[in-house]
């Protein structure tokens, strides 16, 4: 690891001004940058840890949603009693990722933020674009098994890890920020994180020393809420695919759904053409699987992540499946 | 005394005086050496004050600065489990935490678990149990099988739960599920298992 000047902070404008430096970056749970800075992926020169700062409460909304404080940690969200109750599928979504010990000290901000687990970033003996701009991208033509397939580029296939943050996709949620001037701003789930095009050394929308105060929960949509991850074992591993499914059924008709897949790409993916298949249509396995297809119409595999594909469509239909209450 | 780890520590030391020296130049090329850093910490009761490299983990303070060596080394990246330590009443991999992060708080480890000689519940029914093999990964599984129970009383749901709503009953899928982060490379789970589980029914009666 290298040497770091370390700072705790006291309080959210000094954080910020300290974590806008270029060799600067906060610390919170550390489960995933700590780790990264013994390999020497990440070689912060100072780092300002947050974990002081008072954003690790839940609260209410005026608006009958939640306020998830950055700090909060993935255990407490996934068990406090508020999310279980109105937002079943972000505990089921937290409660599929890692294990206990790293949910008890990953926080909320820190699990949107963790870098991928893509292993030509993790070898610092290949090249990587994301982690040295401009040294090309082996997973292309190599081990990518894990890798995505949709809306990635030639520069980088990384998928984002995460499994909250594909439960936080499906519920609209917001991410709430404050930067080093004390701007705030507000900032759609679906748009914290840029696509790789021929930069993905740059992973989120956040200028140098913006702080992830909290995220924002809208009032739950109506449907059963459902969160399905396959992966190569039972617990204790990233996902080849993942879906968060939120399906409202009247009769035997969907009325509204909302569908994010986890695993396919740089961000959790929002499907806007599986729901737009789903609305109006029986709830039957036709349709599902017509959603699935028009899901992954621009999907692109790089070989060993081709069956990430037909996976994605059919995980798609059992979440479905099971969100409709049909056997 | 002769110790096995006073042992290593000789014979570690003999192997580097004839490894080349190390390289100096990595750590002061790009900034100067860190200052360190005060930490207090309250382990298994006792009061510790330290003077750490801000780089430290709270598990090479344990091991190394505290003479603390029951929480192992395993994987060092927080997937074995081997290093697991009670911090303010949760369980974490020790080897991921930075100690200075945790400068004030409160820490359980596998040391701190017996009471005046007596083994803990749980080390008994590992015992018991035969729940391993070589013993490397036990403190870990021990403190994370304590830590288990205590999450189970407070209700916590886990993924293997039907409906996360709900306060499950601790089966065996559920046990094992809630101790996915300890990896056994003997194989001890189905000891593990039956240690936990009769605990757990232990402490229901």
């Amino acid at each position: 690891m290298k040497s770091f000047r370390y700072e705790r902070a006291s309080e959210i404008a000094s954080a910020c001004a300290s974590a806008a430096r270029p060799t600067a970056k906060f610390i919170a749970g550390g489960t995933n940058l700590v780790d990264l800075m013994k390999l020497q992926i990440e070689t912060p020169a100072q780092l300002v840890d947050i974990t002081r700062l008072p954003l690790n409460r839940i609260e209410e909304t005026v608006e009958g949603g939640l306020r998830i404080g950055a700090l909060v940690s993935n255990s407490a969200a996934a068990v406090d009693m508020r999310v279980r109750r109105r937002y079943p599928l972000l505990s089921q979504a937290i409660l599929a990722g890692a294990s206990t010990q790293l949910r008890n000290k990953a926080t909320t901000g820190g699990n949107l933020l963790q870098r991928t687990r893509c292993p030509y970033f993790y070898d610092t003996t290949k090249a990587c674009n994301k982690r040295v701009p401009g040294s090309g991208c082996p997973a292309l033509e190599g081990l990518n098994r894990m890798n995505a397939v949709l809306g990635v580029s030639n520069n980088c296939i990384a998928a984002h890890p995460s499994d909250m943050a594909v439960a936080m996709t499906a519920l609209d949620a917001l991410v709430e920020t404050v930067a080093p001037d004390g701007s705030a701003r507000t900032i759609p789930i679906d748009q914290l994180y840029r696509p790789p095009g021929n930069t993905p050394h740059i992973e989120t929308v956040l200028a140098p020393g913006e702080l992830i105060v909290s995220v924002l929960l809208p009032p739950a949509p109506p449907g059963r809420q459902v969160y399905r991850k396959v992966r190569d074992r039972a617990s204790f591993a990233f996902a080849l695919v993942s879906v968060a499914a939120i399906l409202d059924v009247n009769g035997d008709r969907v009325r509204a759904a909302r569908v994010a897949f986890g695993g396919l790409s740089y961000k959790p993916w929002r499907s806007a053409e599986a729901e737009a298949a789903l609305v109006g249509a029986p709830a039957s396995r036709a349709s599902f699987d017509a959603a699935g297809i028009a899901a992954l119409r621009n999907a692109r595999g790089y070989g060993h992540n081709d069956f990430k594909i037909p996976l994605a469509r059919r995980t798609l239909r059992a979440t479905l499946t099971q969100a409709a209450g049909l056997s | 005394m002769s110790t096995r780890r006073g042992f290593l520590k000789t014979t570690g030391a003999a192997t580097l005086a004839l490894a080349s020296p190390p390289a100096v130049g990595e750590t002061t090329a790009q900034t100067a050496p860190a200052e360190s850093e005060h930490v207090s910490l309250t382990i298994n009761g006792r009061q510790y004050a330290l003077n750490l490299d801000p780089r430290t983990t709270l598990l090479d303070a344990l091991r190394e600065h505290c003479g603390l060596t029951g929480s192992k080394k395993g994987c060092d990246q927080g997937q074995c489990g081997a290093c697991t330590i009670i911090v303010n009443g949760q369980r974490i991999n020790s080897c991921l935490a930075l100690a200075v992060m945790h400068d004030g708080d409160e820490i359980t480890t596998i040391e701190g678990l017996a009471e005046e000689g007596a083994l803990h519940p749980m080390q008994a029914a590992f015992v018991r149990h035969d729940g391993l093999q070589c013993g490397y990964c036990t403190p870990g599984q021990v403190c994370s099988a304590v830590a288990v129970l205590s999450e189970h009383r407070a209700g916590w749901p886990s993924h293997v739960t039907a409906d996360v709503a709900t306060a499950p009953a601790l089966t065996d899928a559920e046990i094992a599920e809630r101790m996915s982060g300890n990896i056994c490379r003997c194989s001890a789970y189905p000891n593990i298992v039956a240690a936990i589980r009769e605990v757990a029914e232990g402490e229901s009666q």
